[in-house]
């Protein structure tokens, strides 16, 4: 009963001075970068920037946007078919023991693990050259795809298991069969959890660069079809970082980008978490 | 009714097939993308020789003879990832410590957030802003102390990445500390220590295959980590000498040359990609390994 009733002793202030030094540190870190990059950003979002053409003199971040939106949309189609097909198995399907989920789990914690530099060098060899589809949307979207494929499976595979066994058991009771037990029950009752990864998933292709470098490529116009090379938001800010004559329009970029991530982290967040509400009472 | 019955059953069966296919889709890509990337990085290898390419130090792809050493980058690596560990790690644990241990629940809910933020920032952002902000400040600082630097260096990148794998360090290391079973706490507290003294001596400790996870986790994305450190970090393909040194790490290297490289070079560069994905094969396989020591 020495030191812990009574005041704290030299060590005990120590902890808690370098416990809450660092705290605070990595907080002003972050908080510093936003700072930066608004307050320099900012001034520079002319609307010019959001003018439907991009040209040499007017390094308008338009196109890019859309071809980040076109991206997103052809590879959340096909992560969110494997994905959540695949969640859907190892959590209603599989039965315990089965070798194949063992397999499956080790496989997407090594993809997840897997650097963005890696995954790029895979898709130019694949889908560029292999397949010969070019530097094009196609090749950019199945690249980051395969990458975002573990963020998706997992937050499924989460919110599935969230799901009370009681409700599948009623649905079963009444005479459904798996099936629609699992496409009528489950999944509807999942929908949040399984938002909140696709979510994060966007988030991920948002902020995607090397991956989509030397497959997706650098052309700055919209695409006209799936087979030509587009440019996204982040490689569209690389390469105005990289040129040193367009700093403003980069930190103009960057705001954007930011903008955009932190708006996707408050609604995944808020997804999640209003699914830990509903279920864990 | 029957074939109503029957058609159900069918449809049943095929589906149940159909997931189990999905599931198959990260066997498969692991599988494919393993094969293309050592597919041409083995028989490059073979090709410069092996003990040419990994323990060379001069990178010359397009001279007469070419020569690939990609020691220098290998070094860089290995340097810039211990430099960011030293770095990121104590202050991504003792903010870990903070948040399972010392945070009022109100301020929780704004810094984890925040701290989740940062992993969502992209690595473009990161990297601009180390150019714009860390390059110059270290040209700065030790040009008034008599050093001739351009700011682009070892400890640029050093910083930046000491700053992006706090996310990491940080979310596994909150994890690993707060399922530390009440009861070592408690007794410690019984014992007569602090709430410091439990914490740090009893708490900890106990948490350190999870803080052990986190830290290999953040060595494969320092390790990995391509855009941010191509912004600030030089891209001299040489030997460093110091931390002032601008570097070219084994990412770095992939992606500036990548762009104009035909041939032999083109695939010295796919080899470099199959030495990184050796490291982070190996990284993985260590994090694997803890935790399962950890269940």
């Amino acid at each position: 009963m020495r030191k812990s009733s009574g005041k704290a002793s030299g060590y005990d202030w120590f902890i808690r001075g370098i416990v809450y030094l660092a705290t605070a540190i990595t907080v002003s870190v972050l908080l510093f970068i936003i700072w930066h990059v608004v307050s320099n950003g900012v001034p520079h979002l002319k609307p010019s920037l959001f003018e439907w053409k991009y040209t040499t003199e007017n390094v308008s971040m338009m196109p890019a946007i859309i071809n980040t939106l076109i991206i997103i949309a052809v590879a959340l189609t096909i992560a969110m078919i494997f994905g959540i097909g695949a969640a859907i198995y190892l959590v209603e399907y599989a039965k315990p023991g089965n070798k194949l989920v063992a397999i499956v789990r080790i496989t997407t914690e090594t993809l997840s693990g897997i650097p963005s530099i890696v995954y790029g060098l895979f898709g130019m060899l694949f889908f560029v050259t292999t397949l010969n589809w070019g530097y094009s949307v196609l090749a950019g979207a199945m690249t980051v795809a395969i990458m975002i494929l573990p963020t998706i499976m997992r937050s499924t595979e989460e919110a599935l298991m969230a799901v009370p066994m009681s409700l599948r058991e009623a649905s079963y009771g009444l005479g459904a069969a798996k099936l629609r037990t699992v496409f009528r029950i489950v999944l509807p009752s999942a929908m949040q959890g399984i938002l909140a990864g696709v979510i994060l998933g966007i988030g991920r292709i948002i902020g995607e660069t090397a991956a989509l470098l030397y497959t997706a490529g650098s052309t700055h116009r919209i695409p006209s079809s799936l087979f030509n090379s587009a440019r996204t938001l982040a490689i569209h800010m690389y390469l105005l970082a990289g040129e040193g004559l367009h700093k403003n329009e980069a930190y103009a970029t960057a705001v954007v980008l930011l903008i955009v991530v932190i708006l996707i982290n408050l609604l995944s967040n808020f997804l999640a978490g209003k699914l830990r509400k509903e279920y864990n009472q | 009714m029957e074939s109503t019955g029957n058609r159900t059953r069918t449809l049943e069966q095929v589906m149940h097939i159909v997931f189990l296919a999905t599931a198959t889709a990260s066997i498969i890509s692991v599988i494919l993308i393993s094969v293309f990337i050592f597919m041409t990085g083995i028989p490059t290898m073979a090709e410069i020789g092996l003990g040419e390419f990994l323990l060379g130090r001069n990178w010359f792809p397009r001279h007469t003879p070419a020569q690939f050493g990609i020691f220098p980058m290998i070094i860089s690596s290995i340097y810039v990832t211990i430099g960011a560990i030293v770095l990121g790690v104590p202050l991504g644990l003792l903010t870990a410590i903070f948040l399972a241990r010392f945070c009022p629940k109100n301020i929780y809910r704004l810094i984890k957030p925040a701290v989740e933020l940062m992993a969502g920032i992209p690595s473009v952002v990161y990297g601009f802003f180390g150019m714009m902000v860390i390059v110059p400040l270290i040209r700065d600082v030790f040009r008034g102390l008599g050093f001739a630097t351009t700011g682009f260096s070892m400890l640029a990148a050093i910083i930046l990445l000491g700053i992006m794998i706090l996310p990491t360090i940080i979310g596994l290391s909150e994890a690993a500390i707060a399922v530390v079973p009440r009861s070592y706490y408690e007794g410690a507290v019984a014992l007569g220590a602090s709430h410091e003294r439990a914490t740090m001596s009893i708490v900890v400790p106990a948490a350190k295959s999870g803080i052990f996870a986190s830290i290999i986790l953040g060595i494969g994305r320092a390790i990995g980590e391509t855009m941010a450190v191509i912004m600030v970090a030089g891209g001299q393909s040489i030997m460093p000498e110091n931390i002032l040194s601008g570097v070219r790490t084994m990412t770095m290297n992939i992606v500036m040359e990548m762009g104009y490289a035909a041939g032999l070079h083109r695939d010295s560069l796919i080899a470099t990609g199959a030495v990184l994905f050796v490291f982070i094969l190996l990284i993985n396989i260590a994090f694997n390994l803890i935790k399962r020591k950890v269940r």
